[in-house]
């Protein structure tokens, strides 16, 4: 009896992968899927911080199309090793921060090691030729595949015609003439391939699905790097990027000021581990301050603070101030006016 | 039968989700696992998780700015 093989398919929760892994699973293939947590993944759930984006669906993309697929899922944190894919990228970063070669080579290493430990026979990406101008291009296809470690244990259903057959393709464990021979960055044939399959809901996340493609998301890592005068960091420094106004007067320290109640609930997490600030005397955000403010530093950044609340207008607001060990005092400031807030402040 | 509770508060999906995954692997068929987090996504993520791999979820609530699910492991 022929042995049931058995193939893990990298599940980023778009539409590609989705595609992939259904095509292989279409042939008989055992398939289970992965998916791996950076602390950089666009998640709906990151924007629900924010009040306003309340109405928008919370899914979970890649646990929505493995429930689609039928499909175990795993969701493995890769969050501590990630950071020296993103601090030493071998290859060089794309158009900001986003070292995509790199993180896809190390994603199928990943993938790799996990189908030793669990006994699978091969891996399936949704990549295809063309796609992506980083990490799909017809150059760096055999790049992932060498530098990965899995060479021919790697699959990509979607433009496979494209490319040398693999171990599942030479043994028959797959029929090379059922996959398929996409390339380029037209959507047109994924969508085709979708309607057959009767996926009418996906996904479609435009630049992918990681914050470090994002423009203004990467300023505000270099900003921190430059700032801390090393690449190094934390899960907290990640999740605090993606929320409120960052504005840095000063090199030695920058406030975080929520935009509105839910990103001020969100902070509020943080009211331990950075001095804060909100105004008293009017309704206004909270704010961290993160670095080292001298005295001088903190009167300014009251300032700032109370430009942000409701009296912005008035001759002077108080500003409560709080240590991490919830000592607090109260500072009387003149809100500095827009004009005072250089444009080059805003990170 | 045990009864544990996970503390994911102030953790972002999917981290409370694979925290989950995480705690689930250290139990046996039947325990109960509670989860309190504060992040609201948890009320699609972690029930569609416990759907994918075969567990069960008890129940779900949702507090002020705190959402806690019971689920039992599955075998």
């Amino acid at each position: 009896m022929n042995k049931q093989r058995k193939a893990v398919a990298l599940i980023s929760g778009g539409l590609d992968s989705m595609l992939a892994a259904k095509t292989v699973m279409d042939q008989g293939i055992h398939v289970e899927g992965i998916n791996f947590f950076t602390g950089f993944c666009v998640e709906g759930h990151t924007h629900a911080i924010r009040d306003k984006d309340k109405a928008k669906p919370k899914r979970n993309n890649s646990l929505w199309v493995a429930e689609q697929l039928g499909i175990k899922l795993h969701i493995v944190d890769v969050i501590e090793e990630y950071k020296n894919v993103l601090i030493n990228p071998k290859h060089g970063y794309g158009a900001h921060m986003n070292p995509c070669l790199d993180c896809k080579i190390f994603m199928v290493n990943k993938a790799r090691q996990w189908i030793a430990e669990n006994d699978f026979d091969f891996i399936i990406t949704g990549e295809v030729i063309g796609q992506r101008p980083m990490s799909q291009r017809n150059a760096t296809m055999p790049i992932v595949a060498r530098e990965s470690g899995a060479d021919d244990l790697l699959l990509r259903p979607l433009c496979a015609k494209n490319l040398p057959a693999t171990l599942p393709e030479r043994e028959g464990w797959v029929d090379r003439e059922k996959l398929h021979n996409i390339t380029g960055r037209s959507r047109k044939p994924q969508m085709a391939m979708a309607e057959q399959f009767g996926f009418d809901d996906y996904a479609q996340p435009a630049g992918g699905c990681c914050f470090l493609t994002d423009k203004n998301y990467s300023a505000k890592l270099v900003d921190l790097w430059q700032a801390q005068g090393n690449k190094k960091y934390e899960l907290d420094d990640v999740m605090l990027l993606k929320v409120g106004r960052h504005i840095r007067p000063q090199p030695n320290f920058k406030l975080i000021i929520a935009r509105e109640e839910g990103e001020g609930r969100f902070l509020q997490g943080y009211k331990n581990e950075f001095i804060s600030m909100n105004c008293s005397s009017h309704s206004g955000p909270l704010v961290l301050i993160d670095g080292s403010p001298s005295a001088e530093d903190l009167y300014l950044a009251a300032q700032i603070t109370a430009r942000f609340g409701q009296g912005r207008d008035a001759e002077q607001v108080d500003i409560n101030v709080m240590n991490q060990d919830g000592s607090e005092r109260m500072l009387q400031v003149k809100p500095l006016t827009k004009e005072e807030i250089p444009e080059e402040w805003y990170i | 039968m045990e009864k544990i509770t996970l503390n994911a508060r102030r953790l972002l999906c999917p981290l409370p989700v694979i925290r989950t995954q995480d705690k689930v692997k250290q139990l046996k068929a039947g325990d109960w696992l509670e989860v309190i987090c504060t992040d609201p996504g948890v009320m699609q993520d972690i029930p569609a998780w416990c759907r994918i791999n075969g567990h069960k979820v008890l129940e779900t609530k949702a507090l002020d700015h705190e959402y806690i699910i019971i689920l039992e492991v599955g075998a």
